[in-house]
């Protein structure tokens, strides 16, 4: 509807009908259900992706120190010592490995932007959609990792690909390898059926 | 002394009606305006979808300190919600709830009083903003006397319209004369007082002088506790007297179905449907500048009332 210098009453029907269809409006919204979630008798639904906290899956954990260099706000404090295994056979040498003594995300500091989850390279670190965990206390929002291993049980499974999408490199592989092994293996019973001179001519199939 | 009881009682039973009614309205406007923009509104406060938040407003209003700024006009500070709340519950004694005399008191000028009581209620910010040494305050009372002047007649006009094609002034006469006919002869007239009775309870679209994005809240800036909580209770007082006048001047009152048994019930209905109306028409329109607002009134309203003067003593000629 184009816009006319001579206002609204040459645009519409007849005069009042922007007032009509204000009462309309207000009248239509009254009768459809109203948006509101009541949030503490109701949880709202989060998207699987939700930034609501940091968990950490210590078992995971090698004291690589990746996330805590990565993170912008160094809001992630590390503290391991480094401890001697005993040889596993005799005439090996002992082998040193790092012990986490503490794990702390200072969630006063940290600006949700996912740069440890992300730089992880052995999956120690993952979103939780738990939001709720606000403190009196400033200081208190500094979390150890007990409160963060226990996150670990509020991480969803991760969403399933998008039917259009590309499989995953470890899955694509391992169906590469598996497919090999089939053709390989029907190649070889086809050769045995199909009489003995097949089989000397072509002494490599099958077994690589 | 039987009579004396008698006016006691009715009495009471006004003011009964005066302190719940309008917590009624009140409370309906919380939901329904919530409703009207996708909320839900008030859910808490007693237990079952928020019923009892009014309830809950006056206990926290009147456990407020109850302040008078220093430089205040102290005795007509304190006395002016008072002024504005009390001509309500006058004119809620004369209205007609039902057949057979069911009123507080039968009023023989009936329009006359109620009129003239209800434009004292006006008096009452016009008090609260002079003496409350502000300058929004003063601009608060000003507006609303600018207001009242302008809305007061063409809302006289078409209640005399009423008047006119009853042959009495008295409300129960008015009804008893009324036929359903009147219903659409009597429409502008309708449109008109309805419309003049919202500017001066100066209930949104007419809210120019509590208008809080430019003058706080006008005339009531610096009540607090339980001085405030009076104004607000004469502004839904103001809504249930403003309608129920409307339902028993052009609506018929306790006329419908099952009339001389349930006509108190009928009363009760197209006040509370007008009020709705006057919900209604809060959450869909913005403020109408001071400006239009005068505009409005002089070129809009009083000419259609006496459109509906001259359409009623045509008719009245005509039928007589």
């Amino acid at each position: 509807m184009a816009p006319s210098p001579t206002g609204s009453s040459s645009r519409s029907g007849f005069p009042g009908r922007g007032l009509a269809k204000g009462l309309a409006v207000t009248l239509r919204t009254m009768t459809r259900r109203s948006v509101t979630a009541q949030y503490p008798e109701a949880q709202p639904e989060l998207p699987p992706r939700s930034r609501g906290v940091i968990a950490l899956l210590e078992e995971n954990c090698t004291v690589c120190m990746l996330c805590a260099r990565e993170c912008p706000d160094w809001c992630i404090y590390i503290d391991s010592h480094k401890e001697t295994l005993p040889a596993a056979e005799p005439g090996a040498r002992a082998r040193t490995r790092n012990v986490l003594d503490r794990f702390a995300i200072d969630f006063s500091l940290c600006m949700y932007c996912g740069i440890c989850v992300e730089v992880c390279p052995f999956d120690a670190l993952f979103w939780s959609p738990e939001f709720e965990y606000a403190e009196e206390d400033i200081t208190d929002l500094t979390h150890e990792r007990d409160r963060l291993r226990e996150w670990m049980w509020t991480v969803p499974a991760p969403p399933a690909l998008d039917t259009a999408a590309e499989e995953p490199k470890e899955i694509a592989a391992a169906r590469k390898a598996a497919d090999k092994a089939a053709a390989a293996q029907a190649a070889a019973a086809q050769a045995a059926s199909a009489g003995e001179p097949a089989g000397p001519d072509r002494p490599g199939e099958g077994t690589q | 002394m039987s009579t004396f009881v008698d006016g006691i009682l009715r009495s009471v039973a006004a003011l009964v009606v005066l302190l719940v009614l309008p917590l009624v309205i009140g409370q309906s406007e919380h939901k329904v305006m919530a409703h009207m923009q996708g909320r839900l509104g008030p859910m808490y406060a007693g237990g079952f979808h928020g019923w009892a938040q009014l309830v809950a407003d006056g206990v926290k209003f009147a456990q407020k300190e109850d302040i008078v700024p220093a430089g205040a006009d102290r005795r007509v500070f304190q006395l002016a919600p008072a002024v504005a709340l009390l001509p309500y519950l006058l004119v809620l004694i004369a209205i007609p709830v039902g057949p057979h005399g069911f009123v507080g008191a039968g009023v023989d000028a009936g329009i006359f009083f109620v009129l003239a009581v209800m434009g004292v209620g006006v008096l009452g910010s016009l008090m609260a903003g002079w003496a409350s040494a502000n300058k929004y305050s003063l601009l608060g009372a000003v507006r609303s006397a600018a207001q009242l002047l302008a809305y007061e007649l063409p809302m006289l006009l078409a209640a005399a319209s009423v008047a006119m094609a009853a042959g009495t002034v008295s409300l129960p006469g008015i009804l008893g004369q009324f036929h359903w006919w009147w219903i659409p002869w009597q429409i502008i007239g309708a449109f008109v007082f309805f419309t003049a009775g919202l500017a001066e309870l100066q209930r949104p679209p007419f809210d120019m002088p509590v208008a809080d994005s430019e003058i706080i809240f006008g005339a009531y800036t610096e009540y607090t506790g339980i001085r405030f909580a009076l104004f607000l209770l004469s502004e839904y007082a103001g809504i249930l007297v403003l309608c129920a006048l409307t339902a028993v001047l052009y609506f018929g009152g306790w006329h419908g179905p099952f009339a001389s048994g349930l006509g108190w019930l009928w009363t009760l209905f197209k006040t509370f449907v007008l009020a709705f109306v006057v919900i209604w028409l809060r959450v869909s329109y913005p403020r109408l500048r001071e400006d239009q607002l005068q505009k409005f009134a002089w070129l809009g309203l009083i000419p259609l009332a006496l459109l509906q003067l001259v359409l009623t003593g045509i008719v009245k000629v005509v039928i007589s």
